[in-house]
């Protein structure tokens, strides 16, 4: 008779089959049972976060620079409570997480007993499945299961609910199999046909644009590879999502910025009038539509994605490929360049003069702003920062918020999994417990969160866990004493009404660090800041940098809500910006 | 603003609704219908009515049958949506007026009356597969099977005649002549 094994090694015998050697979590009254096996198995490393939330946004920062699933474990009630927001934030970014929650023991279920909460309830809208465990033969089949259907098809966040007794009894365990046919859920059968038309469409086309996403770098740093062929071969302008970001070289010419409500002028004006959409992994998010009826009126639009769901939810297509970024890429250039190798030179020129007019919006340098000798101008900080990191292999978190969109803006990603930020859920506090993720997964490498003062104080007693653990993150905060983004809405839509978006009392920050025992920098003037953020790569300890940028400054270009593509509010520089009324006030 | 429908952006125009069936082969399991009806809910579908029964123990599968309105790229949705749920095999949609479906709704309703009055109650029922499950003097229980308007019409004119009380299933769907659907 085959080794009976308890329900809570079972847990970690499955971890190891799935190759998972770190956790995130905290413990409590319905998973000690697990936390007591955690000795016996040495390959599974947890991290002790500070609140369960934290432990959510680590796993997602973990999973996104490394490719792997990201794993919480957290106890009942309130520890599953706590970790829906990380979930939901998963949910729409599409990042894998695998949650394995406590919960009281069967017997107790429905009774309202303490720290019990109807977990998988809870959790049913914003995880992709989920298991209550009701019995012990089946523990082993369903975690295994978990992963599956987390790093699958478009991957997304489970959970698993093990009630206690469950973790106690003991049955044997079943190894993880890998199935061909994953219940149909998985999709990636394009046409051949389909990538034909494609073409087509490519070679017709005089106004071509790709506009790229989160879904190319979550096909892996192959597809990122492929894109680039793609988009050298075809000579076509490239935007980008701001979860797309470092798909593609910033630095490359051919690359016209983020678009969307705070995206690149030329990339917008593109987008509006071009004649072919090629959408790669993108979702038409209404932060990038703008107004749906004016959406790029005169183009044929292609939307290439994994989620068969995501066609035509927002925006109706011409041509669909349901299929994973890679394949769908790699299939296209075998084509290319098997039936239309002078595809590309006769391309290039049919495409000369849409170029010329991409310049001429490029020249406007709608990322400009006017530079100060006496404040730092946040903008300014990102930029140098940007300049005094580049060398390195720098990974980046945000929070949510004004210098979200400034470090989109202004920091250039030339690679994959180096960018991690909240965009669907837009989830303020993402950023610090993100880092700790990203700095676990990726050891040696420099791990920045461009953080904002009023996001970070949301997860701020996450710092306690980066010095627990000596990693050495560093919290880039852009201090502007406001919640900034609601600041610079109050200030366009709701007559300067700064209702409840000035922090009154923050802590002094460089004390704050020195508490949680890591280092603290302040830097408040431009002629300082290069020496103080020169310091802080050079600490070796986690930091937090107090950067003391100007309070009103507000975040260009923009897409007035209600507004297409084409009308942007450009920065101070542009005379001609229009103020917005009635209609469009509500629609922010 | 008059109409202040979203914090985002401007309604577009909303297309023709229509009545659809969605029938779902789903894994009975439990939770499996609070994650279908959570769906609709929680992503503003409409659900006009319900009905869902184990369909092969063996197998362990459920059969749900709903009917919803709205316009053709919600139905779209409303399919690719429940196709990505893990305990569901495979979804079907039709149109209320296909021919080629057959939808039957059952409905049981007691009428308290005298003779004459139950009588004529019975006679409205004729068309609709009327059959009696309880009869007493003063009382009498009719099922019938017929379209939702059908009983809707039914149910209006029974009124007069007695009807206390009515309890009614949600709508089945079958597809006509010896092909299944896959």
């Amino acid at each position: 008779m085959s080794k009976l094994y308890s329900g809570a090694e079972i847990v970690f015998k499955c971890l190891e089959d799935q190759k998972v050697d770190t956790i995130f979590g905290y413990p409590g009254g319905a998973v000690l049972p697990i936390y007591d096996e955690l000795k016996n198995f040495q390959s599974v490393k947890h991290f002790l976060v500070r609140h369960e939330q934290g432990a959510g946004h680590a796993a997602e920062g973990y999973a996104r620079s490394s490719g792997k699933p990201g794993v919480a474990l957290v106890t009942s009630g309130p520890g599953a409570t706590n970790i829906v927001t990380a979930l939901t934030d998963a949910y729409m970014d599409s990042v894998p997480i695998v949650c394995i929650s406590g919960q009281v023991p069967t017997h107790l279920i429905g009774t309202d007993a303490f720290q019990e909460c109807d977990t998988t309830g809870i959790t049913r809208p914003c995880t992709k499945h989920n298991w209550l465990v009701k019995d012990v033969k089946d523990l082993s089949k369903v975690i295994h299961r978990a992963f599956e259907v987390a790093t699958t098809g478009r991957p997304g966040p489970v959970l698993v609910d093990i009630p206690k007794d469950i973790q106690f009894q003991k049955t044997t365990y079943t190894k993880y199999k890998k199935q061909k046919k994953l219940n149909g859920k998985a999709q990636s059968n394009f046409k051949q046909s389909e990538i034909e038309d494609l073409i087509k469409l490519m070679s017709k086309a005089s106004k071509p644009i790709f506009y790229t996403g989160g879904g190319v770098i979550n096909s892996g740093p192959k597809a990122s590879e492929l894109l680039r062929e793609l988009v050298s071969a075809t000579g076509f302008p490239i935007t980008s999502t701001l979860q797309g970001l470092g798909a593609f070289p910033a630095e490359d010419n051919q690359f016209i910025g983020m678009l969307g409500m705070h995206g690149t002028y030329e990339a917008n004006n593109a987008m509006h009038d071009c004649d072919l959409m090629i959408n790669v992994g993108a979702r038409f998010d209404d932060r990038i539509t703008g107004k749906l009826d004016e959406f790029s009126p005169k183009s044929k639009k292609v939307h290439i994605d994994i989620d068969p769901s995501s066609i035509n939810k927002n925006v109706k297509v011409d041509l669909a490929i349901v299929g994973d970024v890679t394949e769908v890429i790699s299939s296209t250039l075998k084509s290319i360049k098997k039936n239309k190798p002078t595809f590309t030179k006769s391309n290039k020129q049919k495409i000369s003069k849409w170029w010329e007019k991409i310049e001429k919006w490029r020249s406007i340098n709608s990322l400009d702003y006017i530079n100060s000798t006496e404040t730092i101008k946040p903008q300014y900080a990102v930029q140098r920062l940007y300049e005094l990191t580049k060398d390195k292999d720098t990974f980046i978190t945000t929070e949510v918020g004004q210098h979200q969109m400034w470090a989109a803006q202004h920091y250039k990603f030339n690679k994959p999994n180096r960018w991690m930020t909240s965009g669907g859920l837009g989830t303020m506090g993402y950023g610090l417990p993100a880092a700790i993720g990203v700095q676990v997964a990726n050891p040696n490498k420099l791990v920045i969160d461009i953080a904002g003062e009023a996001s970070v104080l949301m997860t701020m007693q996450e710092m306690s866990t980066a010095v627990q653990y000596s990693l050495p993150i560093k919290i880039f905060i852009l201090n502007n004493e406001y919640m900034g983004m609601v600041r610079q809405w109050q200030e366009l839509l709701h007559d300067k009404n700064y209702s409840e978006s000035y922090t009154a009392a923050l802590p002094d920050f460089v004390k704050l660090a020195e508490a949680y025992g890591c280092v603290g920098i302040r830097a408040t003037t431009p002629e300082e800041l290069d020496d103080k953020i020169i310091e802080m790569l050079n600490t070796e300890r986690p930091v937090i940098f107090d950067c003391r940028v100007d309070k009103i400054e507000n975040c260009f270009p923009m897409i007035p809500s209600g507004k297409p593509h084409n009308q942007m509010l450009l920065g101070p520089n542009d005379q001609k910006q229009k103020k917005i009324t009635g209609k469009g006030k509500t629609l922010v | 603003m008059s109409k202040p429908k979203s914090a985002y952006s401007i309604p577009g125009k909303i297309g023709k609704m229509d009545t659809h069936i969605i029938v779902v082969w789903v894994d009975n399991e439990a939770g499996v219908l609070a994650r279908v009806v959570g769906l609709f809910s929680g992503r503003g579908y409409n659900i006009e009515s319900l009905a869902v029964a184990e369909i092969d123990s063996k197998k362990n599968l459920s059969r749900i049958t709903i009917v919803t309105t709205g316009t053709p790229q919600v139905i779209e949705q409303i399919k690719l949506q429940l196709k990505k749920l893990v305990p569901v095999h495979k979804v079907a949609d039709f149109k209320r007026e296909d021919k080629q479906v057959i939808f039957k709704e059952m409905a049981l309703l007691k009428i308290v009356g005298n003779a004459s009055k139950t009588q004529k109650a019975l006679n409205t029922c004729k068309k609709y597969n009327a059959v009696i499950l309880d009869k007493t003097k003063k009382s009498v229980v009719i099922q019938i099977t017929a379209l939702r308007r059908d009983i809707d019409k039914v149910s209006i004119k029974l009124k007069s005649l007695g009807l206390v009380s009515a309890s009614r299933t949600g709508a089945v769907a079958m597809t006509r002549g010896a092909e299944v659907f896959k």
